[in-house]
């Protein structure tokens, strides 16, 4: 009962402290806006806004998730040394960006793929800034270590799904694949050929009833590592060597040079576009990031430089 | 005196005003939904959404059954896992347990609840998924895995409303029994137990409703293959994590249908609470 009784005193003194603070809160709230509505603080900020908006040139950047990352810090390094520009970047993925710099809604597409169909009669410019390429990983006690361009599609299509059709051991094969939309996916399929033409549409052939479905390139890596039967494929950028394999294609290692030369199949170009002639206000964005300073960038950030 | 009354009255309205922006907050969510997911559904049609078995959105082809079967099998294994061993967490805490180790337990299980879902997700992804792939073959990223981390991840929810809710028991009705010559474990079982049932319907329905909602961690563990699992060892795709993955790639009727998918998770949220509101009433003598 005594233990009862303080509980209660000490109740009541924050019932009490609690009403001074809500009162204390209000008043405060309404000081504070009788203070700042007619004040020129406000009218100060609006005008400064101005300025800077007349002063900046506001360029429109749009396209695909694999190349923004590397899209953001170019444009974070030359937008230091270039405090009237500014770059706004969306990546809705790489055919959106292509068809916005067509409309007009953008003055740079970013693209993770060449152009195809349409979008090849529209004039538009490219200038390949980086290339990248997709590593086929497998787990590190996995024999295989050569496939064909061929036995790739083969595995992924779900034609063959056993390892010792390779020389490996009498294990089913796991796929470890991304999620429907995915760039690299999306580049994968085209390369190896994993798609078919559907009523006009290209329908993906990759056997999903038989695969993991992961969410990231770091999730697909965690996937191959964790399981001996697995194959998985990711950007040569976030290739980790010390918890997957990567494949020789064509009896070609997956380099930076490989895919330089060319050599290694399943590389793909980061692309920019411009509908036309780049404006005097992309042209020098454009040269920045093909200047060595942009390049030691697209280098540091394990891309392979054009240059 | 006057001051201290118009403080009451100004209290009690910020109080209002705070209850009517959490309700705005629930309409808007709502609105949004129905206006986003509705559509889709009618323009899919409702039969071959809910029963449809392919999802190809790529293709246009929007069936989620399979994730249905995922959510419904995923949420059941859980609730009956987590909720076994929540439940006699509960009972040994309040009933058996001394002071002092309850005290020394009853946080330590509250910790539980506050490690980030993602958190689950990786230990799931790194020790639980290679564990089941060694041990029962298969992928690994399974069903088995998703009930394990998902029994989990409620098992706090599940222990500590049914411990409140045990505790409220009051001491006269153990008295009662324990006077009338019934053993301390009939007691516990035939008069305790029975006595606590409404709050521990209370934990069992916010464990599933958190089972049923749970993302992160499901999506690193469940395989995301959307197909109707044979096995404990399948790998599933709940509707959840469907959202998770694909709303940041999709446009167009595709980002509509996973709208539609939310919808549905709504209706089986409110189906879920007035059920439970349903029994409640029923159960209104004890």
């Amino acid at each position: 009962m005594k233990t009862y009784g303080k509980t209660q005193v000490l109740s009541s003194s924050i019932k009490r402290l609690s009403l001074l603070g809500l009162a204390a809160i209000m008043l405060m709230g309404t000081l504070g806006c009788s203070k700042t509505a007619p004040g020129d603080s406000a009218a100060l900020q609006q005008q400064t806004a101005k300025e800077t908006a007349a002063a900046q040139t506001i360029l429109q950047v749009n396209g695909s998730t694999s190349v923004e990352k590397l899209m953001t810090m170019l444009s974070d390094r030359y937008t230091a040394k270039n405090p009237g520009v500014s770059l706004q970047i969306q990546a809705p993925g790489s055919s959106a960006g292509i068809k916005a710099v067509h409309d007009g809604n953008a003055q740079i597409g970013m693209s993770s793929r060449e152009l195809k169909g349409d979008e090849l009669t529209w004039g538009l410019k490219e200038t390949v800034i980086a290339y990248d390429g997709i590593a086929v990983v497998v787990h590190p006690s996995n024999p295989v270590k050569d496939l064909t361009t061929e036995q790739v599609n083969a595995i992924f299509s779900g034609k063959i799904t056993n390892w010792k059709e390779f020389g490996g051991a009498d294990q089913e094969i796991l796929l470890v694949i991304r999620e429907a939309g995915s760039g690299t996916r999306d580049a994968f399929e085209e390369i190896v050929k994993l798609f078919e033409e559907k009523d006009g549409k290209k329908v993906s052939t990759i056997a999903e009833d038989r695969a993991i479905i992961a969410d990231s390139t770091n999730a697909i890596t965690q996937n191959v590592s964790g399981k001996e039967s697995a194959i998985g494929y990711v950007s040569l950028g976030s290739l980790n060597t010390s918890s997957t394999i990567p494949l020789k294609l064509n009896g070609v290692e997956c380099t930076a040079d490989n895919i330089k030369n060319k050599s290694y199949a399943i590389s793909r170009p980061f692309l920019l576009l411009t509908q036309g002639t780049p404006s005097a206000e992309v042209q020098p964005v454009l040269d920045y990031i093909l200047s060595a300073d942009g390049q030691a960038l697209v280098t540091e950030e394990k891309f392979i430089p054009v240059q | 005196m006057k001051l201290k009354k118009y403080m009451t009255l100004g209290v009690e309205k910020f109080f209002w005003l705070c209850a009517i922006l959490s309700l705005l907050a629930l309409l808007l969510i709502l609105g949004f939904l129905l206006k986003e997911g509705l559509p889709p559904l009618f323009s899919i049609g409702f039969k071959s959404f809910l029963l449809g078995q392919r999802w190809k959105p790529l293709e246009e082809t929007f069936g989620i059954f399979p994730m249905i079967v995922a959510t419904v099998t995923a949420t059941a294994g859980a609730i009956l896992l987590g909720g076994f061993i929540g439940l006699f967490t509960a009972l040994f805490l309040a009933e058996v347990a001394s002071p002092k180790a309850a005290r020394l337990i009853r946080p330590l299980i509250q910790l539980l609840a506050g490690i980030p879902s993602v958190v689950f997700g990786f230990f799931g992804l790194v020790l639980i998924v290679p564990w089941i792939a060694n041990r029962f073959g298969g992928p690994g990223n399974s069903l088995l895995a998703t009930i394990l981390i998902l029994s989990v991840m409620i098992l706090p929810t599940l222990a500590s409303i049914s411990e409140t809710a045990l505790r409220a028991v009051p001491q006269e009705y153990r008295e009662g029994s324990l006077a009338l010559g019934a053993s301390p474990m009939e007691t516990l079982f035939k008069v305790t137990l029975p006595a606590a049932k409404n709050g521990i319907i209370a934990a069992f329905v916010l464990g599933i409703g958190r089972a049923v909602g749970e993302t992160m961690a499901v999506v690193l563990v469940c395989g995301n293959r959307p197909q109707i699992p044979q096995s404990l060892l399948d790998p599933i795709r709940p509707m959840t994590s469907t959202i998770a993955m694909e709303m940041s790639y999709s446009s167009g009727l595709h980002q509509e249908a996973l709208f539609a998918i939310g919808v549905i998770l709504l209706i089986f949220i409110v189906a879920l609470n007035l059920s439970v509101n349903y029994i409640l009433r029923g159960n209104k003598d004890l």
